[in-house]
């Protein structure tokens, strides 16, 4: 029973594998290692929380198919990125490139962390400078 | 006062997250912009869907508006659509050409007799790659393109008689008034 188990999980592991990956026809290791991690940084514009190497989306096949056949014209990572940008909007990356629209989303974050820095400095500041209770205090803790 | 900051920062709060759901309700999360708005439509030549002998490019369309709709015999929105192009292709006053995307084109040909052909022109791209060229991710789709070749307005989804009339008809009035 247990091996019957073992042999249906280790089927549909193989078998979710199978589907999420084409039959490209990768040349060597390095060039498949390139396109995952190209196609990790490039969003699904049908399903738009999978990137484009998760998505089962047509479209996203068609976009994987694509930049595999940019690859083999020889275009570089940005021309490739470039290229679906230029009709997808700066939407299709996952990571915003730094310009003047997003520098609230990259620096926000920070400006944050220096305001709840001033304000515990304050806060720390004022009670350090504070009487402490004095010794009849009826307070009892 | 010092009693009162909590409760300003719950409202605060509360304030937050009520317009963070007022945005969400009002916009469509998955509308993304396209980059090709007042930019040269893309260059592409297609075999018509009723004589694939014959095709039609972006330069033959140049010298009068048309609009290009995108749509596919699989695509259950399109169906939607469908009967409003129906209504409307005539009384918009440009030409309606369609895109017959990533489909079959006797699927799309059965689809089209079917429900009836609103086009005056259909092409085909079988392989979704001018679709790709025209940022197309989700059927139907719809371009307004000038007499120079220039997309115009991008309406992502299925038009409606309400879209029609206050973001269809008004960018196609525009395009009268740049006209010399």
């Amino acid at each position: 029973m247990k091996r019957i188990a073992l042999v249906t999980a280790v089927l549909f592991v193989g078998m979710h594998v199978a589907f999420a990956i084409d039959p490209l026809p990768f040349k060597d290791r390095a060039e498949e290692v390139r396109f995952q991690n190209l196609t990790r940084q490039l969003r699904c514009l049908v399903c738009q929380n999978q990137d484009l190497a998760d998505s089962e989306a047509d479209l996203a096949r068609d976009l994987r198919r694509q930049v595999f056949q940019m690859m083999q014209e020889g275009k570089t990572d940005d021309q490739i990125k470039q290229y679906l940008v230029s009709r997808y909007n700066d939407f299709v990356l996952y990571d915003p490139p730094l310009q003047t629209g997003t520098w609230l989303l990259w620096f926000g974050p920070f400006a944050f962390l220096a305001l709840g820095a001033f304000v515990v400095t304050r806060i720390v500041r004022k009670r350090a400078n504070a009487p402490l209770p004095s010794a009849d205090s009826k307070e009892d803790w | 006062m010092s009693r009162l900051l909590p409760l300003i920062g719950f409202c605060l709060i509360v304030a937050l997250l009520a317009f963070g759901i007022h945005w969400n309700r009002s916009h469509d999360m998955n509308w993304v912009p396209s980059p090709l708005i007042d930019k040269p439509a893309p260059d592409f030549n297609l075999p018509l869907l009723y004589d694939s002998t014959k095709t039609l490019g972006r330069k033959d369309l140049l010298g009068k508006p048309w609009l290009l709709n995108v749509f596919g015999s699989w695509c259950v929105t399109c169906q939607d659509e469908h009967p409003v192009l129906m209504a409307y292709a005539r009384s918009l006053g440009v030409r309606l050409i369609g895109m017959d995307w990533k489909d079959d084109p006797d699927a799309a040909k059965r689809w089209l007799a079917q429900f009836g052909n609103p086009y005056d022109t259909i092409v085909v791209d079988e392989s979704g790659k001018a679709g790709i060229d025209f940022g197309v991710y989700g059927a139907p789709e719809t371009y307004l393109i000038d007499a120079r070749g220039v997309i115009r307005y991008k309406h992502i989804g299925n038009l409606t008689p309400d879209s029609i009339a206050s973001e269809l008809k008004p960018a196609i009035a525009q395009l009268g008034k740049q006209r010399p």
